[in-house]
């Protein structure tokens, strides 16, 4: 067991993963000689060498189209889109084709490969080193959507999102990278997509989310733990599959929900999450569904202060509790 | 049948001097721009250095003589699209330094309010449609830029400015295949420094050379030396009239080193990727080319560089006095 970061989890994990089986090769811009931005792979091109550690050319379609057909041919490819506000030129590629083509082969052909990528803001990155992009693909049948909140899931995810034979988009928060840090068992496990954890039991109010927000709702949640009102926090972790029922178990108990997450409040994540509570568990409600997402405006401005205010942070979405704890 | 004989050719524009009536005319603008430009992100430098910068920025300070010797040739009316490692295009299409700092530190003077940064500087009214963040992203908009012109009648043409990284996203070759297909007013201008991010070009590049890759499309491809303002312009002239005249695209590739990083502040992650050596300064090239003409290029350059520093070190003063942005703003703009 040892304390890591959340990129070194995802760094370990991916040289654990190389070492263990051969067939599985990492691809993306600046990948190999450097380790990527993130330094997510540093290291690895001289353990594993240029067969193996491929610096692509300047151009995402072609890393998930090459992605893709290497896994066609049972290759383990593990794709790096170097930040997710990137991954666009790539989306033909992985929705029109990667999500596709088991069930247009009738389960002929897989496509066991993952793609990678740092998404998120509050980084001072402007518009397009902060995107959350999630929504977009969890859209799409035929693709998994995870988005690890600890170093512990990471590893225990990746390692998921490399075995599994289905196409795995792999979003890692980059505010996160350094920033959180957790124990890591030694040996290898997985962990399976499509179970959410619970982070902090509560009786007063469900409030699900993932990613960098998760952190954000926890520490919430422990401020009004202070004055007596107990928050459930459930880390969704995967998006697609998505784990209704512990959010529905959880909301049978609180009787209240509230959905907090990063990207367009518009149609995100917890527009999926609310409709579900609301088919399957009107009646057990004592308030509105609540959802905290990002504002309708194309991107995150660059200004600080303008950064601010499109970015959730603990006193908003603490307030918002509140709100919906005294309803 | 084609006639192989009769298809552009790549033409190298090296290490050429330019006429001593070229010079004359517009030697000083040259320098001016090259000079406002450095010192503008040397300025910027400064800033990071000292932690005074939110975002982060890419220089291109060695790279001035393209974008001086490009832009001096376009009017009001030609666009252009350019990069992420954008400042001295914005400079030499003459956006005001004070509203590029007031963008960059984030302040409502700024050209986008403060929204964009130094990735997104643009004005619709100067010719620039702007800095991009998304590598490639540009260059289909220059071509499209260009139909408008030719469906307007407007005469005027588009500049598409793209890195050696970028010339591998197939969009590039997309507008370049359409541009000479519909004899789109569109210059390509690829600015090969070398390094993609900190990958050098050659490891992710085929082929001799990029402008090469143009014949293909039955494009002319031009390879000139990006430390040579008088070159480059020449090129650059030639290009833009062509284009002006329906005679369609020109893609033309300069070859210039960054002396900076691909960002500053990269050195606190990547380690060395690159050799140290002495780069060649543009500036300094045209001060000897002006000198040996017998234009006194020397003494010119202490007279505008005083004035430069001067204009940069104001507009900064102003930009930082300058107020953030209101939270309403935020909300502005998303639609009309
Ligand atoms: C679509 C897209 N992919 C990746 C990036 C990240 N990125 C920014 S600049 C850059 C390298 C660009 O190289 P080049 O076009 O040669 O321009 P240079 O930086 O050398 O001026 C990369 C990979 C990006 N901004 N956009």
């Amino acid at each position: 067991m040892a304390i890591k970061t959340l990129i070194q989890a995802v760094h370990d994990t991916l040289v654990d993963e190389m070492r263990r089986d051969e067939r599985m090769m990492l691809l993306g811009e600046d990948v190999g000689a450097r380790g990527g931005v993130f330094r997510a792979t540093m290291g690895m091109l001289d353990e594993f060498g240029p067969e193996r550690v491929l610096d692509t050319p300047l151009d995402e379609c072609l890393i998930a189209g090459v992605a893709i057909g290497m896994a066609l041919d049972d290759l383990r490819p593990v794709a790096e889109m170097q930040f997710a506000d990137f991954i666009f030129p790539a989306f033909n590629q992985i929705v029109s084709e990667a999500a596709k083509i088991r069930y247009r082969s009738n389960g002929d052909f897989c496509v066991p490969m993952v793609i990678r990528a740092p998404y998120g803001g509050g980084v001072h990155g402007a518009l397009y080193h902060s995107q959350s992009v999630e929504a977009f693909f969890a859209h799409v049948p035929g693709l998994k959507v995870v988005a690890p909140s600890t170093a512990h899931d990471t590893k225990g995810m990746l390692t998921q999102a490399i075995e599994d034979p289905d196409p795995v988009l792999f979003f890692e928060h980059k505010k996160t990278y350094r920033l959180i840090k957790d124990e890591v068992p030694d040996e290898r496990y997985t962990i399976p997509f499509g179970k959410a954890a619970v982070r902090r039991k509560g009786s007063d109010l469900t409030c699900v989310s993932y990613g960098l927000m998760q952190h954000l709702c926890a520490e919430a949640a422990e401020r009004l733990s202070a004055d007596g009102i107990e928050v459930e926090v459930i880390d969704l972790r995967s998006i697609y599959p998505l784990d209704m029922d512990t959010v529905l178990e959880s909301v049978g108990k609180t009787n209240k929900a509230m959905i907090v997450y990063e990207d367009t409040r518009f149609l995100g994540v917890g527009a999926e999450v609310s409709a579900q509570i609301a088919e399957k568990a009107l009646f057990e409600l004592d308030g509105p569904i609540v959802r905290i997402g990002a504002p309708h405006v194309p991107a995150m401005p660059y200004s600080p202060t303008l950064e601010h205010w499109f970015m959730l942070d603990t006193d908003r979405i603490e307030q918002e509790m509140r709100k919906l704890a005294e309803f | 049948m084609i006639d192989r004989r009769t298809l552009p050719s790549r033409k190298e524009q090296n290490g050429q001097m330019t006429e001593k009536v070229v010079l004359k005319e517009r030697g000083e603008s040259w320098l001016r721009t090259m000079v406002r430009g450095r010192l503008f992100e040397q300025s910027l430098g400064e800033l990071y250095e000292r932690g005074e910068l939110v975002g982060v920025v890419h220089l291109s300070i060695g790279l001035e003589a393209t974008a001086a010797g490009v832009c001096s040739n376009l009017r009001k009316g030609d666009q252009i699209t350019s990069t992420h490692r954008g400042h001295n295009h914005m400079i030499a299409r003459g956006l005001e330094p004070e509203r590029m700092f007031a963008e960059i530190l984030g302040r409502s003077t700024g050209y986008c309010g403060g929204k964009g940064g130094s990735m997104h500087v643009a004005n619709f009214e100067l010719g620039s449609v702007g800095a991009n963040g998304i590598v490639g992203a540009g260059v289909p908009m220059a071509a499209g830029l260009g139909v408008a012109a030719q469906k307007l009648g407007t005469g005027n043409v588009a500049v598409a400015f793209c890195g050696d990284g970028a010339a591998n996203q197939g969009v590039v070759w997309e507008s370049l295949n359409l541009a000479a297909l519909w004899k789109i007013p569109v210059i390509f201008v690829c600015e090969n420094n070398g390094f993609s991010e900190f990958t050098p070009t050659d490891r992710v590049t085929a082929g001799p050379g990029i402008a090469d890759r143009a014949i293909g499309y039955g494009v002319s491809g031009v390879v000139v030396d990006g430390t040579n303002v008088g070159a480059v312009s020449a090129v650059a002239e030639g290009a833009i009239d062509r284009a002006r005249s329906g005679e369609g695209p020109t893609f033309i590739e300069t070859r210039a080193e960054r002396w900076r990083g691909h960002h500053e502040g990269e050195e606190s992650y990547v380690g060395t990727y690159r050799e140290t050596k002495e780069f060649k300064d543009p500036i300094v090239q045209l001060i000897q080319e002006m000198d040996a003409a017998g234009l006194d290029g020397s003494l010119l350059y202490e007279k505008i560089h005083a004035e430069e520093k001067d204009l940069i070190e104001r507009s900064l003063a102003v930009a930082q006095q300058a107020p953030l942005p209101e939270l309403s703003t935020a909300l502005e703009d998303v639609f009309s």
